[in-house]
């Protein structure tokens, strides 16, 4: 049965200045159409000077931010949002600025019993004072090949190289920095990619089916947004443990960085069963080819209902 | 019983993958270059008026008459609009074909409108050439760097793209020769010499008056059919009474040159409306591969600009167009002598491009990310080479921005030159390394 919601107003907010817009966009223009077909009002609105005074004229029930990278993710935009006073989807500034780091983040879960990559995070200016050589050969002595080199902050794909040759280190970095201020340098895991959603409508944080994404090389952003690249099963080809373990990390995840709504933990599944935290997004893509929405269709809702859910779960109805 | 259609894979069946694209295995092979990028996402920053796009080439329309275009397209809906809105000939309207055959003559060109095929844009034009000349694994011979749209047009007809070094005064005989010379030694098949002659894209350099019959001459030497593209010949910056409107390739050998113009650029792109100019046998093939393509361009398009080129001053807005661009030209130039010590460019004489080469080290595409987040976007030099090279190069368009916005622009990528220079120094790294995913396809507005 579907259930109708026409009392909800909701302003779906997407776009930005970050290097995400063209993804943020995306992906709002697919949860406003979601919310829609579930019979609510949405519309979306790009972060721009306009936006306070759309907030007041349009006073919606509900605004939904859809933003990928910096203001987006980092809790500005929801600390203006809390300021205004208006009621939106997803985490509050604080857990998002947890998230955002993925420093923070790790060392968080990892003190609540979670496995996560050995890891050194190493900004530009230290290299300034201390040189690059000798800092680089101590990474590669203590954290060995290969080595995954990301941007500190943000979720995407963008400025992430895996080195499998210590050679290739520098060049890493340098890409790294072309996003970012602070680089994260990983240990590699190997196993399987995979993505745990988690949503809480009330009755505390839930993980949906896990999605196992199968690339035929790196899942870098032409694997993320060219559908094809990837191969994607939901739920992940993961036997009964792996998949409580990787629900359980992505539950705990969500609860030890006081998350709400909803957020999406991705991981790697070792031979061993062990499920191990990358990152954590509390606001994931909602393209075509992003995982959440993959999750929510194969979840007793679908994606419409879901959505629908988590808006009046935001307005308190 | 009616048959119903095939069933796309089902999305999500436990333990069964889904590719999330069901015709993933069906599609051709020449596709297989075409893929959503990086870069082309960072441009979705670019288009956002914080940020100082000196990336797209978009004419500058706020120095058209809205006023008098608006007048043009209601009198002719009203008048002729039965004709304007209905199907029309494949080869164009003969009116503006005439009309067409007029503003060659401004370049130094001798045509008849029957030589003449409009096309939708002059891309289209380039997609049509290449259509009925180049097989897969043809040789195309094109400068380096060369037009990224036309260089996406090769490579979807599986041609193999040679470059032939340039310098300041364009396209180098002596280079081409050697490469014609060089190929037919190889026994490859060289189908076209693809050129953009005039205020070159991205170069901003000219081909000197004393090299066009030199590089005609070779090409008729081996055999290799000119494709002169030339959609900024009418926008030169210099004084007239001195330095005429160059001769086009064309006006030297009308049987070795397909000339291919548009109005995008002297007029509004908008319209989409563009021109081959191509012996006679050639035109033929030209107008029946058009034909199957798109049955015949726009008549409200063609009807539009034929009205407008024969009620208004057009000679007088490409006029004040040179005179804008002119404008800023010399503020790119002066920004960047101020700001970017380091790096060269070049001086056009016209269009709305110059080519700037980074120090040392450097690499301009991966650096793109870096100068978005400093609001201030640009076209890395990789997007013009076929070959994956020309990584410490950029294109500059200077013909959107205001004089000041161009101004605060260059000064905000020489603070990312500087950061990137200062990065690349500290780790060693000169520039050689990790490029950012994907077919270098900057899209529409920004070619």
């Amino acid at each position: 049965m579907t259930t109708t919601h026409t009392d909800l107003d909701v302003l779906v907010l997407a776009g930005g200045l970050s290097h995400e817009r063209d993804v943020s966009i995306r992906s709002g223009r697919r949860v406003a159409d979601a919310l829609r077909s579930a019979g609510m009002t949405a519309h979306v609105h790009d972060v721009d000077g306009d936006l306070l005074a759309s907030l007041r004229q349009a006073r919606p029930d509900v605004v939904w931010p859809i933003l990928h990278g910096s203001t987006g993710e980092d809790g500005s935009v929801r600390d203006v949002l809390d300021l205004v006073g208006v009621p939106y989807v997803g985490t509050d500034a604080a857990g998002s600025r947890l998230s955002w780091s993925k420093p923070v983040a790790k060392t968080l879960l990892a003190r609540a019993g979670a496995s996560t990559p050995r890891f050194t995070t190493l900004p530009q200016t230290l290299f300034r004072e201390l040189g690059t050589r000798g800092v680089l050969e101590r990474v590669l002595d203590v954290l060995g090949l290969p080595l995954v080199v990301k941007p500190a902050s943000g979720g995407s794909a963008l400025g992430v190289t895996v080195v499998r040759d210590a050679a290739a280190l520098p060049q890493a970095m340098v890409a790294c920095f072309a996003y970012g201020e602070e680089a994260l340098i990983e240990q590699y895991v190997d196993g399987v990619e995979v993505a745990v959603s988690v949503v809480d409508l009330g009755d505390g944080p839930r993980a949906l089916p896990s999605v196992e994404i199968a690339t035929d090389g790196a899942y870098d952003y032409d694997a993320r947004y060219n559908p094809g690249r990837s191969e994607y099963f939901v739920p992940g080809r993961l036997d009964e443990a792996q998949e409580r373990a990787a629900a359980d990390l992505a539950v705990l995840a969500h609860r030890t960085l006081g998350l709400r709504h909803l957020s999406r933990t991705d991981m790697i599944v070792d031979g061993d069963g062990v499920a191990w935290l990358l990152d954590i997004n509390v606001a994931p893509g909602m393209t075509e080819t992003s995982l959440f929405p993959l999750a929510a269709e194969a979840s007793p809702y679908g994606v419409e209902e879901l959505y629908a859910a988590i808006v009046r779960r935001a307005a308190g109805r | 019983m009616t048959a119903s259609p095939p069933a796309p894979q089902e999305p999500l069946t436990p333990g069964r993958g889904t590719r999330l694209d069901p015709w993933y295995a069906s599609y051709a092979e020449r596709t297989h270059g075409m893929k959503a990028s990086e870069i082309r996402a960072l441009f979705s920053v670019a288009n956002r008026p914080e940020v100082v796009s000196l990336a797209g080439g978009m004419p500058y329309l706020a120095g058209l008459p809205m006023e008098i275009v608006a007048e043009v397209t209601d009198r002719l809906l009203r008048e002729r609009g039965a004709v304007a809105l209905q199907y029309g000939s494949g080869q164009g309207d003969v009116a503006l074909r005439e009309q067409i055959t007029t503003v060659m003559a401004e370049e130094g060109i001798t045509s008849h409108p029957d030589d003449v095929v409009v096309t939708t844009g002059s891309q289209q034009a380039l997609d049509l050439v290449t259509r009925i000349f180049v097989d897969p694994g043809d040789v195309v011979v094109a400068e380096a760097p060369s037009y990224v749209g036309a260089l996406g047009v090769f490579r979807a007809y599986q041609a193999d793209v040679v470059h032939v070094e340039m310098d300041d005064d364009g396209l180098v005989p002596e280079a081409l020769e050697a490469t014609l010379t060089r190929l037919a030694a190889e026994g490859r098949r060289v189908k076209l010499l693809y050129t953009v002659p005039n205020f070159h894209n991205p170069g901003g350099t000219t081909l000197s008056l004393e090299r066009r019959p030199q590089v005609v001459e070779i090409a008729r030497r081996h055999g290799v059919l000119v494709l002169e593209d030339n959609p900024y010949g009418l926008l030169g910056f210099d004084d007239l009474t001195e330095n005429p409107v160059m001769p086009a390739l064309h006006s030297y050998n009308p049987q070795g040159v397909v000339y291919l113009g548009s109005f995008s650029k002297t007029f509004a792109p908008g319209y989409r409306v563009g021109w081959a100019l191509a012996p006679h046998a050639v035109r033929e093939r030209l107008v029946l591969a058009s034909e199957s393509a798109i049955l015949c361009p726009s008549n409200m398009s063609q009807m539009s600009i034929a009205t407008y080129l024969s009620t208004c001053d057009w000679r007088g807005q490409v006029k004040s167009y040179r005179e804008v661009y002119r404008e800023r030209r010399d503020a790119t130039l002066h920004a960047l002598a101020e700001h970017m010590p380091h790096a060269t460019w070049t001086r056009p004489a016209g269009g709305f491009y110059t080519w700037v080469t980074l120090p040392e080290g450097l690499d301009a595409q991966a650096m793109l990310p870096r100068a978005v987040t400093e609001l201030v976007a640009y076209v890395p030099g990789t997007a013009f080479y076929a070959d994956g090279t020309g990584h410490r190069y950029m294109r500059l368009s200077y013909c959107y921005p205001t004089p000041e916005r161009i101004h605060e622009g260059v000064r905000r990528l020489a603070n990312v030159v500087n950061a990137e220079l200062d990065l690349v120094r500290m780790f060693g790294t000169g520039g050689a390394g990790t490029r950012l995913a994907g077919t270098l396809n900057p899209g529409p507005n920004q070619a």
